[in-house]
């Protein structure tokens, strides 16, 4: 930390260490300065020009990115001078961009367009004919390249040179010609692809998933968390419920990450923002006993069966989970299932189907949210390969599964196997492949219909909210356990749900 | 603007006003020059004279159509460009202008890189527009106006009030289904 200075902001007297950016320093103090170029983790090259300030004393505007702040420092960036010049290095930035603002998804989102409204000129004083560029060109499996749109300001080049390292955007050309396009013999493709398009303050980086899907106006946006691994980046779920006629009938639109510099900073992977495709994918929503025959239950009454299988089985019950339950699930679990009906065997560990790939920026080897509120509690995992040999053995004759495939675990042997346990539960938001072979289904919220909290790999615990309404009869997995609980204990309830 | 009140005096009962008779007359006198004017003007054009105005006729509605002022706002209508692709870019400005929600479309990319989005679906529910004409305003590329020449928009059921693009775009002729 260093010295503290008194400096003039907009005719407020404000403080702020010395030598820190007055564009930082102003953001702080709540006065937004209108910026492209510059990001708090990309650096400040100063050639967007949007940012321009007044500085007493100094014979021409400076740019804030790039001004430290001084004891006595007199800047103003609402000032005439000021705004004349952000409104003339606006003008500039659209002297080449198409205006296509109807058909491009960015609207309602763009710093061209937020920034026009504020300080724009409304009348161009430039004649000339727009300098016409490719439009519509596929820069990788996720994004798409307008380089019409683009105004140059390399947050986008700085990214894959900086953060990912990749080096696959580039600049190209000189002056009026000048455009953002791939290295050569190269596609967009690494892992945190997705982060280009956030970065872009125009519509030159546009997602291909979202592409012409829904308007972004039409969005609504809560916060939550990835759960796409131990990680737990802060995402902002934006879900589309308004008018179900858009994004093919799916109800949530995209995943954008959220700022928090100590877990995710300001990037999530592809991994995690494109992974919510078979969220709505065959979604259970009716409580069912599917054997002998298909038959609708209330919750009360598979409550008071279930309860009565749970009990009956002994030590022939195994519960198969996933790092996928809330720190709530995981309270509601282990009353039920440890303290109550001192199971011995769990299954929650991500090997051998829930790992996938570690690198040092974000993603974890987990590929699932919470194993860590598990360990928390004192739980522990049995390894898959001992439930096999459990269940062939005919020692498990009572199967548990919350929120897990199991054909992802075993393949095509868990067909085989789930045949050998007597009854079999599945409770979860998804019917997964061998949703129909089970002897009860109960369906459960998926992350977005639910209040909860995930602790990620370094033990930090995060709050997500729940986006949307449950489908059906489906209940947050500790209501569930909490449920069965008080069907076994009487008129007991769960009373651990944190 | 401050609201004023401004007392408007009822007008004073006269002798004339309470005789009755008198009100009745010049009632009747309204009603005798209008007769006398537009007989005048039917006469003058059945006798060929130039010069004075048109008289009055009684539209024979619904056996003659209906007379419709220049700017009524009809049934929509969706344009095309030159090359009869339709106008419109799917941009949804009128889907969110639309006060009754009667709009619904849904975006696709269009072959031309130039143009990039145009509509997969365009629907306009009928029985649900209130023919404000805001979607006529809203649309950046002149690609819907309210001047179909059609007013007459009854059906026997409510899926026959809903318009898909083809219909719109005069490309497919609207047939309703018959009463059950």
């Amino acid at each position: 930390m260093g010295k503290i200075v008194k400096y003039k902001l907009n005719g407020v007297e404000r403080e702020a260490e010395e030598g820190r950016l007055v564009i930082d320093a102003a953001k702080d103090a709540g006065v937004e300065i209108p910026h492209y170029c510059y990001h708090p983790a990309l650096g400040n090259p100063g050639n967007c020009r949007m940012c321009i300030i007044e500085v007493a004393g100094a014979p021409k505007p400076q740019v804030s990115c790039r001004t430290g702040v001084r004891e006595g420092m007199v800047v103003s960036s609402d000032s005439e001078a000021a705004k004349r010049a952000q409104a003339s290095a606006l003008e500039l930035h659209l002297v080449n961009h198409p205006l296509d603002c109807p058909v491009c998804d960015q609207s309602g989102e763009c710093g061209l367009q937020d920034y026009y409204m504020k300080i724009g000129q409304y009348q161009s004083e430039v004649r000339e004919d727009k300098e016409h560029k490719d439009k519509r060109i596929v820069a990788g499996p996720h994004v798409m390249l307008d380089q019409e749109r683009c105004i140059l300001c390399t947050r986008c080049t700085r990214f894959v040179d900086d953060v990912t390292k990749t080096h696959e955007l580039g600049i190209f050309g000189m002056g009026h010609a000048e455009k953002i396009a791939l290295a050569p013999g190269m596609t967009l493709d690494n892992a945190y692809s997705g982060n280009v398009v956030d970065i872009c303050p125009v519509g030159a980086l546009t997602d291909r998933d979202f592409r012409y899907k829904v308007r972004v106006w039409y969005l609504d946006k809560t916060d939550s968390i990835c759960p796409g691994c131990a990680r737990g980046c802060n995402i902002s779920v934006h879900t589309n419920t308004a008018r179900p006629w858009h994004n093919d009938g799916k109800r949530v639109a995209r995943l954008k990450p959220r700022v928090n510099r100590d877990v995710n900073g300001y990037w999530m992977c592809d991994e995690g923002r494109y992974g919510f495709g078979s969220l709505d994918a065959d979604r259970l929503g009716k409580v069912l006993r599917l054997q002998p025959a298909r038959t609708e239950l209330s919750w009360e009454a598979v409550a008071a069966e279930v309860a009565g299988v749970l009990k009956n089985a002994g030590d022939g019950l195994a519960v198969v989970a996933s790092g996928m339950l809330s720190n709530e699930d995981w309270a509601a679990y282990q009353a039920l299932f440890v303290d109550t009906l001192k199971v011995k065997r769990h299954y929650f560990a991500s090997e051998p189907d829930q790992v996938g790939v570690e690198d040092e920026l974000l993603r974890k080897k987990d590929k699932v949210p919470n194993l860590k509120g598990a360990q928390a509690l004192g739980l522990e995992s049995g390894s898959f390969d001992e439930l096999a040999k459990n269940l062939e053995s005919g020692t498990v004759k009572t199967l548990y599964v919350v929120e897990r495939d199991l054909t992802k675990v075993y393949g095509d042997r868990a067909r085989v196997l789930m045949a050998k346990a007597g009854t079999t539960i599945l409770q979860g938001p998804n019917k997964y492949s061998l949703g129909d072979c089970f002897t009860y289904r109960l369906p459960a919220t998926a992350y977005v219909e639910e209040d909860g909290h995930f602790t990620n790999f370094e033990g930090k615990i995060q709050a997500y909210q729940k986006a949307l309404a449950p489908i059906g009869d489906s209940r947050p997995d500790w209501a569930i356990f909490g449920l069965l609980q008080k069907a076994l204990s009487g008129a007991k309830t769960s009373g651990a749900v944190a | 603007m401050a609201i004023t009140v401004r007392a408007v005096e009822r007008p004073a009962r006269t002798f004339a006003t309470q005789l009755y008779l008198v009100e009745v007359w010049r009632g009747l006198a309204v009603t005798f020059r209008h007769l006398f004017v537009n007989l005048f003007r039917h006469a003058m054009k059945a006798f060929g004279i130039k010069g004075y105005l048109p008289g009055s006729v009684t539209i024979q509605y619904p056996e003659d159509p209906a007379v419709l002022g220049k700017r009524a706002r009809m049934r929509h209508r969706l344009l095309k460009r030159d090359d009869s692709t339709p106008r419109c870019t799917a941009c949804l400005l009128c889907e969110t202008i639309c006060p009754a929600k009667c709009i619904r479309i849904t975006a696709e990319d269009a072959p031309d890189p130039k143009i990039e989005k145009r509509a997969k679906t365009f629907d306009i529910d009928l029985g649900l527009c209130v023919f404000c004409g805001y979607c006529v305003e809203a649309c950046p590329v002149d690609a819907i106006h309210m001047d179909a020449k059609d007013v007459e928009l009854s059906a026997y059921a409510r899926k026959d009030m809903i318009w898909d693009m083809p219909e719109l775009l005069g490309d497919k002729v609207k047939v309703p289904s018959r009463p059950v």
